[in-house]
């Protein structure tokens, strides 16, 4: 008995103790690594901790304890004001059009390109493919713009090429087509990139399913359906989730270039509302409780997609 | 398969043509992939442009200090978590991830660059975005793949955890390191709101792309509100004319198109692990 106690004992001392050691050992570690983790608390994390703006009149160049607060004033305003719904209307009319979009063309895209049996095209169609995710928004913009233009632009010289309109279409100062304009943007942008981890996820799946496949008689549609769809679908599923997770912040560098005031009221996003109901107006408080509005949104959008996909399909990536 | 190359390719194709035709001839339309009236003047013509110089030298030199800067903070962040004996590795990742969903948005973010005083500064273009969780993610899952073997040996050998990081991990990361390269560098060479944001009025310190966004922003703007085409065109050709404009995108996009397509074996790795591991 005496012995087994002063074991422990010494085991416990020895524990602790070797916690301190490691901790000099890995000090080298802790250089490495310290630095960086400073680094992101203040620019990731810091803020976090200028939300609490959007609860206070603030004013630059006070302290903060000298800020007034006002609770949850700045939020109702927002939740007031007409502008506000239209904006929210629009975020969300691009953000699950960019979803639905950018979910199904890769995977279809993902797919035609595993059936071209001729490896040197394969290759080319893929990288000719990843080139405009390159290329900045600034440029893709311009070229959208040129391609959609009155004068020499391909698509309006191609629809009156065969006389489905008899007038050009001023594609960028239509209001109503914008949505569709964006999401058209995202997709010739974006497609080749976003199949590339389908692709890979596809060739992962055994030759030897499909050999099976094909004993039995199954179209090349059919092995499609049955085998590299089933294949790929832990992977569909968890990039769907995060992409939902990223819904709100699907950006506005696309809206903010496209968009011309002739389509403002189609065009707005919340963090373009943001930029120019807060920052250019010097309200940073107004601002900030926009910005806390759409985390929120999507942090609970994260948890819920990734709750129901957990129920039903036991993916999820948390 | 076909269509979708044309589609993909055409307007870059499209682009080049007019970039390279007579600007007055432009103005005509109807150039497709092939310039019509030859001519390298608008490439001459916008080497010219004092802003635009300025802006590919800061173009240049945000590229090349973010990517090196990202790179040695990005491996050394990743080789410490790649350790799996290291205390403090499971809070510094979680730590981490949190950032990839949670961000403060744009309002608190300039309210800190213009606390830490770094507005119309060359340091906002590289100091935030230092350390990005995504990055360090994919070199971690790349180290994590390299044999353990070569750590402890080196370690027996007397080595301490830095030189093996510096001596035995970077030069086995190459490919993992590429990746990284790649996306830090396209991001730094493209990014144009951080120009706008922070040092849009500032001649000495815009970068190129946000050039670019002005030039093209100033005729789009005008044009769509326009309705007489004879006025459009004669208004657009006073401002910048189309060529000059479609020759600039072209300097603009050229050095990315340059390098990625020989890295690609490399990213398409990378994004993979990095989707994986994420």
């Amino acid at each position: 008995m005496k012995t087994i106690t002063l074991n422990t004992e010494n085991v416990y001392t020895k524990r602790k103790k070797s916690v301190w050691r490691e901790l000099g050992n890995q000090k080298y570690l802790y250089y490495m690594s310290v630095p960086f983790v400073l680094w992101v608390f203040v620019f990731q994390y810091l803020p976090l901790w200028g939300w609490t703006m959007a609860f206070q009149k603030y004013r630059p160049g006070v302290s903060f304890f000298e800020q007034k607060w006002v609770g949850f004033d700045h939020f109702h305003t927002l939740f007031k004001d007409d502008h506000f719904y239209q904006v929210l209307r629009n975020t969300l009319a691009m953000s699950f059009m960019g979803l639905i979009a950018g979910f199904i063309v890769p995977v279809v895209f993902a797919l035609l390109l595993n059936e071209v049996r001729v490896q040197a095209m394969k290759r080319f169609v893929q990288t000719v493919s990843y080139l405009p995710h390159f290329v900045s928004w600034v440029v893709a913009a311009g070229i959208v713009t040129k391609m959609l233009s009155t004068d020499g632009g391909i698509v309006n010289d191609i629809l009156l090429g065969l006389n489905l309109i008899d007038q050009p279409i001023q594609f960028m100062a239509q209001g109503n087509l914008f949505w569709g304009i964006v999401t058209g943007s995202d997709i010739w942008k974006e497609t080749g990139w976003n199949a590339i981890i389908y692709l890979a996820a596809i060739s992962g799946i055994g030759p030897e399913l499909y050999e099976a496949a094909r004993v039995d008689g199954a179209s090349r549609l059919r092995q499609m359906w049955h085998i590299t769809l089933p294949g790929i679908r832990p992977t569909i599923i968890v990039l769907l989730i995060m992409s939902i997770g990223h819904l709100l912040g699907t950006g506005f560098e696309k809206q903010f270039l496209l968009g011309n005031h002739l389509v403002i009221d189609y065009s707005e996003v919340l963090d373009l509302y943001a930029l120019n109901y807060g920052l250019a107006m010097g309200r940073y408080s107004f601002g900030t409780a926009i910005n806390i509005f759409n985390s929120v949104i999507s942090l609970l959008l994260l948890f819920a997609a990734n709750g129901i996909f957990k129920r039903f399909t036991n993916e999820s990536i948390m | 398969m076909i269509v979708v190359t044309v589609l993909t390719i055409y307007p870059f194709l499209n682009v080049l043509a007019i970039s390279l035709n007579n600007s007055v001839d432009t103005v005509r339309g109807g150039i497709t992939i092939w310039p019509r009236e030859f001519t390298l003047d608008n490439y001459s013509l916008i080497f010219t442009y004092g802003s635009l110089i300025t802006g590919f030298k800061i173009s240049v030199l945000r590229t090349l200090i973010g990517t090196i800067a990202g790179l040695i903070s990005g491996s050394m962040l990743a080789y410490t978590l790649a350790r799996s004996d290291f205390q403090a590795r499971r809070f510094i990742s979680i730590f981490l991830a949190v950032t990839m969903y949670i961000s403060g948005g744009l309002i608190p973010g300039f309210i800190l660059m213009r606390d830490l005083n770094l507005i119309g500064t060359f340091a906002v273009y590289i100091l935030p975005g230092l350390v990005s969780a995504f990055n360090v993610f994919v070199i971690r899952s790349f180290i994590d793949g390299l044999p353990y073997a070569l750590q402890e040996s080196a370690k027996l050998d007397g080595a301490n955890d830095f030189t093996i990081y510096w001596r035995v991990i970077l030069p086995l990361c190459k490919p993992a390191l590429a990746t990284v390269a790649l996306f830090l560098a396209v991001g730094q060479w493209n990014s144009w709101f951080d120009t706008y944001l922070f040092n849009g009025s500032d001649e000495a310190l815009t970068t190129l792309q946000y050039e670019l966004m002005k030039i093209l922003q100033s005729t789009t703007t005008s044009a769509t509100n326009s309705q007489d085409a004879a006025n459009m065109a004669e208004r657009m050709s006073q401002i910048s004319p189309e060529s000059v404009k479609m020759a600039i995108t072209i300097v603009v996009t050229v050095p990315i198109l340059i390098v990625y397509p020989f890295l690609q074996k490399y990213f398409v790795k990378g994004m993979t692990l990095g989707a994986v591991k994420s």
